[in-house]
């Protein structure tokens, strides 16, 4: 099993697709001759042509816009996002269009797009371009919003993407692209939408982490080895709450990890599934460990505690371990912020 | 239920290679709105419609000049290219009334009409989003080196929304196989153009794309359909895209709750002397294609078709509430 990049799984993961199925084509900004932003579309140019690798304009609501249409009519465009606030100019398109078209045409027609979009903090761009934003998605009825975590996640999440009929946004965490990991090409690599993976197991603690979070949670885990374990949701929506519960069952206890603001998360909508579905297996609250409310600030070592990193993972699942109690985020513990 | 003009869809589209029969479904998309005005007033239509009096020239004009395996993208004021289009009276009704058996079903409504065997992708209710859209269709055409066209047809409010724009833009760079036509009926809801756009002359748009833009007398049916047919050949030759902007009037309010009440003195009853009808209709008898009784005929017919489709689909079933939960993913999740 070959060790690559997480940009590099992606490539692989396009141009396994592309060869694949004919009805697969790319387009985006600076992808086809500048080969990606990130160099996520090395190689394929030279290898599909002009016609299914396109460079567009700077127009986003006009080229999903042009995927809607493409998929609509029975390709499987792949519309890449430099960065994912780049999609708000065209989330008419994705949510209002893309993602209600089976429902406005008693089903008949179907668009089986994928947006890929990075995100996240953790890079130094700013404000402007550091969100992750997949709460803004998975509260669509219709989209499904997927999150890669390492290269084989990168790869085989966009191939289950790419194959599936419905409208699909893979969001890859950009501290990520030049991470190196194992990973397995062609069938054998496909991680199924909509299933949540387990890479570390344990029966004292459930932690469900997304993207950047995983590795960090992982991380965490490892320092403490007190019987946790570490879920990788994968798919935002549709998410997996048989492994969810069936891990609470086990241990009792459960966190969320987010790199998101706090309002609003992914990681409420599990908390809140969890406590109503399996309050009687629960032995402590659960909670989320979340970015404060704030937007992504610049400076290095502010960012660097926007997203939940290891050492306040490890301090937060310490503390829960041993009180049993719900403790403070670090601007509370610290009094920065109220 | 089998009325007469309902027929299938392909039959209904091929129809209108017979100028009567092009007169007799502008007619019908004419009757089709007045019906549903009534229906509304009578409550037994929910929401809103969007009514497309005056611009039934286009509608049917366009539908003749393409196939039913292009690809139209069109508006929330479209019961009009549904019906031209070849959706049978029965189909769109349902639908605005919310029936199971209108073409989504009932979850749908008057903005949201959808037949894939005529081409109509489900009919948008933002506007400018068809813009883009059927930019991806004609994509997808020319990818696969098909001859087939794309087609969006949107008002001249949508002129000034980025999509237009980034649409435009897209399909001139890609030379794509579509072509943009802009209904320009002078209101963009409830504001005159000249209030909100400068250049009310919209084709001449068309120069910052570097690509055709041609102005037609859009309440003049064969005048609209020769500017249609030049700019669909051309996108099927592979020429690219073309502005086609069809000079219309809207005679009804933006929605069922606008009585267009800002409308200058005199200028309904200009333009309704130039109603695309009474042109239709007054050529095919200089023309010697119909007589008087000939049309009178024909528009009694159509009439009780419509009394006889409002009373059937009236009759027809509501959704069930399982209804609303389909047709979200391919699979349920």
């Amino acid at each position: 099993m070959a060790r690559i990049r997480v940009r590099q799984a992606i490539a692989s993961a396009l141009s396994d697709a592309m060869r694949e199925d004919e009805s697969v084509l790319i387009f985006g900004e600076d992808i086809a001759a500048a080969e990606g932003p990130f160099k996520t579309s090395e190689g394929l140019l030279a290898e599909f042509g002009p016609l299914r690798v396109r460079d567009t304009p700077i127009s986003e609501m006009g080229f999903v816009g042009a995927a809607v249409g493409a998929a609509a009519v029975g390709m499987r465009p792949v519309a890449e996002i430099m960065f994912m606030e780049f999609l708000g100019v065209a989330l008419d398109q994705l949510v209002t269009e893309a993602a209600k078209f089976r429902y406005l045409s008693n089903g008949r027609v179907g668009v089986p797009l994928v947006v890929r979009a990075s995100v996240g903090s953790g890079l130094g761009f700013g404000t402007q371009h550091s969100q992750t934003l997949e709460n803004w998605l998975g509260a669509t009825p219709g989209l499904k919003v997927a999150v890669p975590s390492d290269a084989q996640t990168a790869y085989g999440l966009l191939r289950s993407a790419i194959r599936d009929p419905d409208p699909v946004v893979v969001l890859e965490p950009r501290v990520l692209y030049a991470e190196r990991g194992e990973c397995v090409t062609g069938d054998a690599g496909i991680v199924p939408l909509g299933v949540a993976r387990v890479p570390r197991e344990g029966d004292a603690l459930t932690v469900v982490a997304l993207g950047q979070t995983v590795r960090a949670a992982l991380a965490a885990a490892e320092r403490i080895d007190a019987g946790i374990e570490v879920i990788d949701l994968s798919t935002v929506t549709p998410w997996d709450r048989e492994t969810v519960l069936a891990s609470v069952a086990k241990t009792g206890r459960l966190v969320t990890v987010e790199e998101a603001p706090a309002s609003g998360g992914w990681g409420a909508e599990i908390v809140a599934t969890v406590t109503t579905a399996a309050f009687r297996s629960l032995q402590a609250p659960p909670f989320r460990i979340t970015a404060p409310d704030v937007p992504v600030p610049y400076n290095k070592a502010l960012e660097a505690r926007f997203s939940p990193g290891i050492g306040e993972i490890e301090h937060q699942l310490t503390t829960y371990l041993r009180t049993g109690e719900v403790p403070d985020p670090w601007w509370l513990r610290e009094g920065v912020a109220a | 239920m089998t009325l007469v003009r309902s027929g299938d869809h392909v039959a209904r589209r091929e129809a209108l290679a017979d100028p009567v029969a092009r007169y007799e479904r502008m007619y019908e998309i004419r009757r089709f709105e007045e019906r549903v005005n009534d229906l509304f007033a009578q409550g037994l239509i929910h929401g809103t419609t969007h009514l497309c009096a005056g611009q039934e020239a286009l509608d049917v004009s366009l539908a003749l000049e393409l196939r039913a395996t292009d690809i139209v993208t069109a508006t929330y004021r479209g019961h009009g290219i549904a019906l031209a289009l070849g959706m049978p009276a029965t189909d769109v009704l349902a639908e605005i009334m919310g029936k199971a058996d209108g073409c989504t079903g009932g979850v749908g409504g008057s903005m949201h009409l959808c037949e894939p065997d005529v081409g109509l992708l489900p009919t948008f209710a933002i506007v400018g989003a068809g813009l883009p859209v059927a930019a991806g269709a004609a994509l997808a055409f020319q990818t696969r080196g098909e001859d087939r066209v794309a087609v969006a047809v949107f008002g001249d409010g949508a002129a000034n929304i980025g999509a237009f724009h980034e649409a435009l833009n897209l399909a001139a760079v890609w030379k794509l196989p579509v072509v943009f036509v802009c209904d320009n009926n002078v209101y963009a809801e409830y504001s005159r153009i000249d209030l909100t756009t400068p250049l009310t002359d919209l084709h001449r748009r068309a120069g910052s794309y570097d690509i055709p833009g041609v102005p037609v007398d859009g309440m003049d049916v064969d005048a609209t359909r020769a500017v249609l047919r030049e700019a669909v050949s051309r996108a099927r030759a592979g020429e690219g895209p073309t502005l086609v902007e069809a000079k219309t009037y809207r005679f009804a309010g933006h929605s069922r709750a606008d009585q267009a009440t800002y409308r200058p003195e005199g200028e309904l009853e200009r333009w309704r002397e130039r109603d695309p009808l009474v042109l239709a209709r007054a050529a095919l008898v200089a023309g010697g294609a119909a007589t008087e009784d000939d049309l009178a005929g024909l528009e009694k017919a159509v009439d009780e078709d419509l009394d006889a489709v409002a009373e059937a689909v009236a009759a027809g079933p509501d959704p069930t509430p399982a209804a609303m939960f389909r047709n979200i993913w391919a699979v349920a999740a």
